[in-house]
């Protein structure tokens, strides 16, 4: 026994110890516990995972029996192969990191020990997803994460904004979870069991489903709940809002860790998705939908963590585009490389903020560069990983992507080259109108203190060295195959180039002729108020679906079926009983004392007439 | 004397002995009835052991004439069916008891008498096995609750009493029509003599007389479950009724409704419920969605919590109709959730009326910044009551689910909208009453949890973790009887039999 159950188990005796006694304890105990427990996970990680070895086979470890009924037989179980291998290395290694830099990125907030509670029980439950043996264990996980999610966005929960943002990302992921658990209900009805490695042993010899079957319907129940938990068209709309969380949850829940969730659970069920092409040119379209959708979004935005939200959403669509060709080693590829810089991005525009008191704005920033050149380093390899330049980690992981997504349909390539632009373009936007120009603001910069910018040090030798050094689609090999796209020497120079011309022309827009960029917004207007008004999808959501819900519940079977409809027939059938019985008025006298004769007369009559009857015969 | 007698002569003696408690001293009364409360819910835990040594069939059974004729029998045992639900009963009563200390100030002594009154009502409707022993123990719960409503409610108390009244006499009256009917035809009230002689042949019913006896009672269940669109009476009686009431009401009344479709309706007419379950589904399916919408845009905590119990229960009864094992299972399971959660829902919406005075939920906002604690026990309970995984009501929604998925998938795909919207209008309402700035009229009247308040939702809590996590410590039992349930459904009378009777029918 490797005693995997200590790895999700540290980080919940950190929640629990600063959850019931934290209120008392002084900032550096909160500290030691929080950061203590993820650290001591990370090291059970390290050290399972080294004495786990090669991982040639899965590794199980069975506790109990959760659930046990009919032919329903759900154990609490825990596995480790390569895939949740990589997983945990990034969750409880990216998350070691984000916990220190939010020791002081949160320093000086209230609710601090509220927040490092939170932040543990989100890795507790991110760690039983990566570990769970079967789907519903990882129900678990990913139900918890979304809570975590849920806690966190809504931090900040004086303001209505924060309530907001973290309901509505509960909800929506609710949407994906229902997916997500009739998936699961269909899983158990045809195989029977819910554990993967049965599922999966069952998969495997089944034909490919060329017309929709109940495959198919399950692997798009699975995409549904991907498709909300990481925000994917058309439920990726509570993720730009979810930055109402203090940046370090940003970094950690909704670039890193959580949102990849989706991701993992599909390469997980690849055994499933391999028999369903329909649903895996489904999962193909929607990835490549989602990814050109939030970057044309984030070409235009101005607040500096929006920008982000939106390239993280744009990534995972990459992500799914990946799984939906079959390339789920090149997908979690990118999920690691992202992880890093993402994370990197969002830590360091936390320190930007942190920098600016609070000032998230691009047009109140420019010229920080002298100001905090640290934060100017690490930002700057966050965007040259981001943008596909070679040999930083993002090149490896998205030209893996593209080249699948060429193997697959050279169109969608094409559409992911423009998109790479498009990602290089709207980083380096942000980081010449951060950096460059004169300082717009009024606040008086300076730089984060060691404690946040050693992890964003970490972060980015591995933004820069991450790819070439981690190569994760060889040591995922066993499980997804070796990737089927030829290397193409053209293919990778186009994309590079993509991404080259991109950092060119935000570097002209906003470098070196500044007024270009507003010109340029003035003559393609449409476009441009569809992109910043983020083509008004979350005001359709609301006309179409929300107000007519709420107006119709309310109104219609509220006021209208319950209280006119029902109980105008429950009163009108008193009203006629009243006017037939008008001889037993009496009975209706509106005393307590009198009604309670009438039952216990009502009740001696009963009982009367039954033995009456019964004497009868 | 039977284990059984001891418990219904818990609260029995309780009740006489307060009535005759001195009125002008409320704290001996609240004592003596929560000791007494306390003994009962002790004492009921005796009953696992017995139940659990012979699962699948009746545990300590008394049996012995009351009434020579007709032949009515005190005839009552303990099943996996009922264990649960009793020990429910129990465990809630001394809850309330702390929950009413100091919110109910007039009339002490008959409230708590009345508390006891209704402990032994569902006591006896739970381990009754003679449907007219059933029937009195139906009423005599009736009795306590219409009076705790009428007397210590809300403004418009003597409507909702009333109301509720009215709504669950017109389902005895029919009930008792079938049980009279059913005993003219038999010669006995006594269910597992009644199932004893179906499976011989030697009770054959029409199926017309089998539809209409298994409409009957069904009225009178779906009544008390509520199931839509029988449900108005719910609101507007836990909108008036006292905390107290409330909770008796949601975790233990609305049980009497899905306990008596399981303990009745299932196996004395399983073929009516068979040709019925159709519709039953729909209207359950209907109530789910319907509930939860309503839920949504309620301003009064607890009618919004009264309509998501409208929800709830429609998966009860949407398991109970598949018929299945899983189905079953998860239905009985699930009625102990909602006992669980929704009674700690309306008892923590007891304690925020108890500070602001006020039901509606625009009157609050901010409480998590005055009352950290009660903010976070609120979360929780909301939390197991839309589902989450780890906590109590995620299983009984999972299984009854799973078994709707068995059953057809459409059923399962429109009541899985209701774990959508449960979301919805709990994390609505969470919103509204705890986060955001905290006006003044909030900030000075809401100090955080008391003592006494820890006691009673600590034990809540830590069930809602348990039931959600053991699920062992509690579903065998239940199990067992869901499967010997099914076995009889599925027995057809022997056919021999059925012509052997019909003959005797014509000889006569």
């Amino acid at each position: 026994m490797h005693q995997l159950w200590l790895i999700p188990a540290l980080p919940l005796a950190g929640f629990l110890l600063n959850g019931i006694f934290g209120r008392k304890l002084s900032k550096a105990a909160i500290n030691a516990v929080a950061i203590g427990s993820v650290l001591l996970s990370f090291l059970w990680v390290v050290k399972t995972l080294m004495g786990l070895g090669s991982l040639e086979e899965v590794y199980v470890e069975r506790y109990f029996t959760w659930i046990q009924s009919g032919f329903v037989n759900v154990g609490f179980d825990f596995a480790v192969d390569r895939l949740s291998a990589v997983m945990l290395m990034v969750v409880t290694g990216i998350g070691l990191l984000i916990h220190i830099y939010a020791a002081g990125y949160m320093a000086h907030e209230g609710g601090y020990y509220r927040f490092f509670a939170y932040l543990n029980l989100f890795m507790f439950f991110m760690l039983i997803l990566v570990l769970a043996a079967n789907y519903l264990v990882l129900f678990v996980g990913w139900e918890g994460v979304g809570l975590c999610s849920y806690l966190l966005i809504g931090f900040y929960f004086l303001k209505k904004s924060a309530g907001d943002a973290g309901k509505k990302a509960f909800v929506v992921n609710r949407i994906g979870d229902f997916g997500f658990s009739l998936a699961m209900f269909l899983i158990m009805v045809n195989f029977g069991s819910l554990d993967f490695g049965t599922v999966f042993a069952k998969a495997v010899p089944m034909a490919n489903e060329t017309s929709a079957g109940v495959l198919t319907l399950i692997c798009l129940l699975l995409l549904l709940g991907a498709a909300g938990k990481s925000a994917q068209v058309p439920l990726y709309v509570w993720l730009p809002d979810a930055m109402e969380g203090p940046t370090p949850v940003s970094a950690l829940i909704h670039a890193a860790t959580m949102v990849t969730a989706g991701v993992y659970m599909v390469a997980r069920s690849a055994a499933l998705f391999n028999h369903a092409p329909i649903a895996m040119e489904v999962v193909a379209y929607v990835g490549l939908i989602t990814a050109v959708m939030a970057a044309t979004i984030g070409l235009t935005q101005y607040d500096l963590k929006k920008v982000f939200a939106y390239s993280t959403v744009s990534q995972l669509g990459y992500m799914f585009l990946a799984l939906g060709t079959g390339a789920y080693s090149a997908g979690i590829y990118h999920v690691m490389t992202h992880a890093f810089f993402k994370a990197l991005l969002f830590l360091g525009a936390g320190s930007v903020i942190h920098a600016l008191s609070g000032e998230q704005d691009l047009r109140m920033m420019g010229g920080l560069r002298k100001k905090i050149p640290v934060t100017f380093a690490v930002l700057f390899c966050a965007s040259v990983a981001i943008a596909g330049v070679p040999p930083f980690a993002g090149y490896y992981s998205k030209d893996a992507i593209l080249l699948a997504a060429h193997a697959h349909h050279p169109w969608m390539y094409w559409v992911g080259v423009v998109t790479a632009g498009m990602t290089a373009f709207y980083v380096f936007r942000a980081f010449f109108l951060c950096f460059f120009g004169t300082y717009r603001g009024q606040a008086h910069p300076h730089e984060s203190p060691l404690v946040m910018t050693a992890p964003l040090m970490v972060l980015a030798a591995l933004s820069l060295g991450g790819g070439y050094f981690l190569n994760v689609p060889h040591y995922l090999e066993p499980l997804f195959g070796g990737e089927h796209a030829a290397h193409d020497e053209t293919l990778v120079l186009i994309s590079v180039g993509a991404g080259l011309l991109g950092i060119a022309l935000a570097a002209l827009f906003y470098v070196v002729k500044p007024g270009l960029a507003d010109g340029l917004a003035r003559a393609f207007s449409w476009p441009y108020k569809l992109f910043y008004n983020k083509y008004f999808v979350d005001e359709a959501y609301d006309a179409v679906i929300v107000h007519p819900l709420r107006d119709g519940s309310s109104s219609v079977l509220w006021k209208g079926v319950d209280a006119r409809i029902i109980d105008g027939a429950v009163n009108g059938t008193g009203s006629l009983m009243r006017a037939i019985g008008g001889g037993l008025r009496e009975m209706q006298s509106g005393y307590i004392r009198r009604y309670a004769a009438w039952v216990v007369l009502g009740s001696v009559a009963i009982i009367a007439v039954v033995s009456f009857w019964g004497g009868v015969k | 004397m039977n284990l059984l007698d001891i418990l219904l002569i818990l609260p029995a003696a309780g009740f006489l002995l307060t009535l005759f408690l001195p009125k002008d001293n409320p704290g001996l009364i609240r004592n003596f009835v929560f000791g007494v409360s306390v003994v009962t819910f002790v004492f009921s835990l005796l009953l696992i052991g017995p139940v659990l040594a012979s699962p699948g069939r009746l545990a300590l059974e008394g049996n012995s004439s009351w009434i020579e004729y007709p032949a009515i029998r005190y005839h009552v045992a303990l099943d996996g069916l009922s264990l649960w639900l009793v020990i429910l009963s129990t465990f809630l009563t001394p809850i309330v008891t702390l929950v009413s200390w100091k919110y109910i100030q007039n009339r002490v002594k008959e409230f708590y008498a009345f508390l006891l009154a209704l402990l032994l009502g569902v006591l006896g409707v739970f381990i009754a096995q003679d449907l007219f022993l059933f029937f009195v123990f139906w009423e005599i719960s009736l009795v306590p609750m219409y009076f705790l409503v009428g007397i210590w409610g809300h403004d418009k108390r003597i409507y909702a009493a009333l109301k509720f009244f009215l709504y669950t006499m017109a389902g005895s009256a029919l009930m008792l029509v079938a049980i009279i009917y059913l005993y003219n035809k038999s010669g006995t009230f006594d269910i597992p003599l009644l199932l004893d002689m179906m499976a011989k042949g030697r009770l054959v019913l029409t199926g017309a007389e089998s539809n209409w006896l298994f409409l009957a009672f069904f009225l009178a269940f779906a009544i008390k479950v509520p199931l839509f669109p029988l449900h108005t009476w719910l609101p507007d009686a836990h909108g008036e009724a006292p905390t107290a009431g409330s909770v008796m009401l949601a975790s233990v009344l609305l049980k009497l409704g899905t306990y008596g479709l399981v303990r009745i309706c299932l196996p004395l007419f399983p073929g009516a419920a068979r040709d019925n379950a159709n519709w039953i589904i729909v209207l359950a399916i209907a109530g789910i969605i319907y509930g939860a919408l309503v839920a949504m845009v309620q301003p009064n905590m607890k009618r919004l919590v009264a309509y998501s119990s409208v929800s709830h229960l429609g998966f009860v009864v949407l398991g109970i109709f598949t018929f299945t094992q899983v189905g079953l299972d998860g239905a009985v399971y699930q009625m102990l959730n909602h006992g669980i959660s929704t009674g700690a829902l309306f008892i923590l919406v007891g304690m925020l009326y108890e500070r602001r005075h006020s039901l509606e939920i625009s009157d609050f906002g901010g409480v998590a910044t005055a009352a950290p604690w009660l903010t976070t026990m609120f979360v929780i309970t909301t939390l197991a009551s839309v589902g989450l995984p780890l906590l109590n009501n995620f299983v009984g929604e999972f299984l009854i689910l799973q078994a709707a998925v068995q059953v057809n998938f459409y059923y399962a795909a429109f009541a899985a909208i209701g774990v959508i919207l449960s979301a919805v209008y709990m994390l609505w309402m969470v919103q509204r009453v705890f986060y955001g700035e905290t006006p003044e009229t909030v900030k000075h009247h809401m100090p955080d949890m008391s003592t006494r308040e820890w006691a009673i939702i600590v034990p809540l809590i830590a069930l809602m973790v348990w039931m959600g996590i053991g699920t062992q410590s509690f579903l065998p039992p239940i199990s067992a009887n869901s499967t010997q349930l099914l076995q009889v459904m599925k027995q057809p009378a022997p056919p021999s039999a059925v012509q052997a009777a019909k003959e005797s029918v014509h000889a006569r």
